[in-house]
């Protein structure tokens, strides 16, 4: 048995990466024709059905009819665009990063790497297992595992393409600052002693990480296109009911009613859009067409916010599987730092904006 | 001698692809092996693993995190 292994054979041809990215340009192109044809294109299909389109079921439709092609589409470019990014990351490379890391710069690497180091949700606990055991503090591993769902590329792109690049860049900055301060919080509680007790008896193996395959640039592209089938194939039923819920919002609630219980007059609405969202699972495709109908019902911004963060950063079922390595405790205050954060920056968009 | 195969993870569906993947590419170069789960999360970590799935030939970790690629398992297992 060898043990060392043996480079990729070229198996693309060495233009390989040029066709990819003239293909691209091709597709990059196209994709934007048709993308500033589906506000006309919607109009006309609901035109053809035999309903007023400022009926209320006209207005939903119109709002379904116009967000689908443009959900999938805005879903399909980012989602390229990041696998190829992510191709450069990985979640050995970011633990070697990490590794016995001084908190505070600790805490912002980590809620950055958070945001583009892959790794899939089943993967949660080797991961944390993994940080921790390798010298990773435990509030940076915190940092890392509160950025990493929060901030993920599908929300933010899709709040930048249906509510706008302001609300968007907003996201990003206090996602980040929610994950680096909680981060922070608990690492200064200094609660090492209550992960579960069989976490801290591992002393996880780092030697035997597997060398990394060197990557051709078609190979990147290839993994965009990977990250493409994988994801838009697992999230896009959410998409849909998503889409429903924002268009049922969007032709049949009243604006007055969103306006009296998420308006920034109603300061209970904040913290009772965090308790809403904990129990609420769904990705985070699915939760912006409804933050989309509900900014267009004149829900306060903040409001709409913390409601979006704590769906999609304070999920009952990532909390049953982290149940695993943490004590209720130590979930207990993880639940109350990061619900604390963001209600803080519930209370604070309401006033700013 | 059949090669030592093991896929490292919880138990997601991409685990399971995993093993099914190890099995296609292992009849495909004709090559015999005995793949096994490994799902213990503290047996996964002292593996080295951090994201799942791994897999290891041999006792040798050679891919982490992902579906493999189909070409590189085959690699693996004729090595």
């Amino acid at each position: 048995m060898s043990s060392h292994i043996t480079p990729e054979p070229a198996t693309a041809p060495p233009h390989g990466g040029l066709v990819w990215t003239a293909g691209l340009i091709v597709a990059a192109a196209l994709w934007w024709l048709v993308y500033r044809q589906l506000a006309p294109l919607s109009e006309w299909l609901v035109a053809m059905l035999p309903l007023d389109r400022h009926s209320h079921t006209g207005e939903a439709l119109a709002f379904f009819l116009y967000d689908v092609p443009k959900v999938m589409m805005l879903l399909t470019g980012i989602v390229f665009a990041m696998g190829v990014v992510r191709s450069f990351f990985s979640p050995e490379k970011t633990r070697a990063v990490l590794s016995g890391r001084r908190e505070g710069v600790g805490n912002v690497m980590a809620a950055g790497l958070g945001v583009l180091t892959p790794f899939c949700s089943c993967s949660a606990v080797p991961l944390f297992i993994g940080f921790v055991s390798a010298g990773v503090p435990l509030g940076v591993t915190f940092s890392f595992l509160i950025a990493a769902p929060m901030v993920n590329e599908v929300a933010l792109g899709l709040l930048f393409g249906l509510v706008g690049w302001q609300v968007a860049a907003t996201y990003l900055l206090f996602g980040l600052a929610i994950a680096i301060v909680a981060g922070w919080v608990i690492g200064r509680l200094r609660l090492e002693e209550w992960l579960q007790a069989w976490v801290r008896e591992i002393h996880a193996g780092t030697a035997a990480a597997p060398p990394d395959e060197a990557l051709t640039l078609a190979d990147r592209y290839r993994l965009g296109w990977v990250a493409v089938t994988d994801i838009v194939g697992k999230v896009w039923a959410w998409i849909l009911l998503g889409i429903a819920v924002g268009a049922l919002i969007h032709g049949y609630v009243p604006a007055d009613l969103m306006v009296r219980i998420m308006g920034a007059e109603a300061w209970w609405s904040v913290p009772a859009a965090v308790v809403l969202g904990i129990p609420m699972y769904t990705n985070a495709a699915g939760v912006i067409p409804i933050v989309e109908a509900l900014l267009g019902k004149g829900a306060a911004l903040g409001t709409t916010l913390a409601f979006m963060m704590s769906v999609i950063a304070l999920s009952l079922p990532e909390m049953i599987i982290l149940r695993k390595v943490l004590t209720l405790r130590l979930i207990g205050v993880f639940i109350g730092v990061v619900g604390s954060g963001i209600l803080a920056v519930g209370f604070l968009f309401n006033i700013l904006f | 001698m059949a090669k030592d195969v093991k896929v490292y993870g919880p138990g997601c569906k991409r685990c399971e692809t995993t093993v099914q993947m190890v099995k296609d590419a292992a009849d495909r170069v004709g090559v015999e092996v005995t793949v096994s789960k490994v799902t213990d999360l503290a047996e996964i970590a002292m593996a080295g693993v951090v994201s799942t799935p791994g897999i290891a030939v041999d006792g040798t970790l050679v891919h982490t995190g992902g579906l493999p690629d189909a070409a590189a398992l085959e690699r693996w297992l004729a090595a």
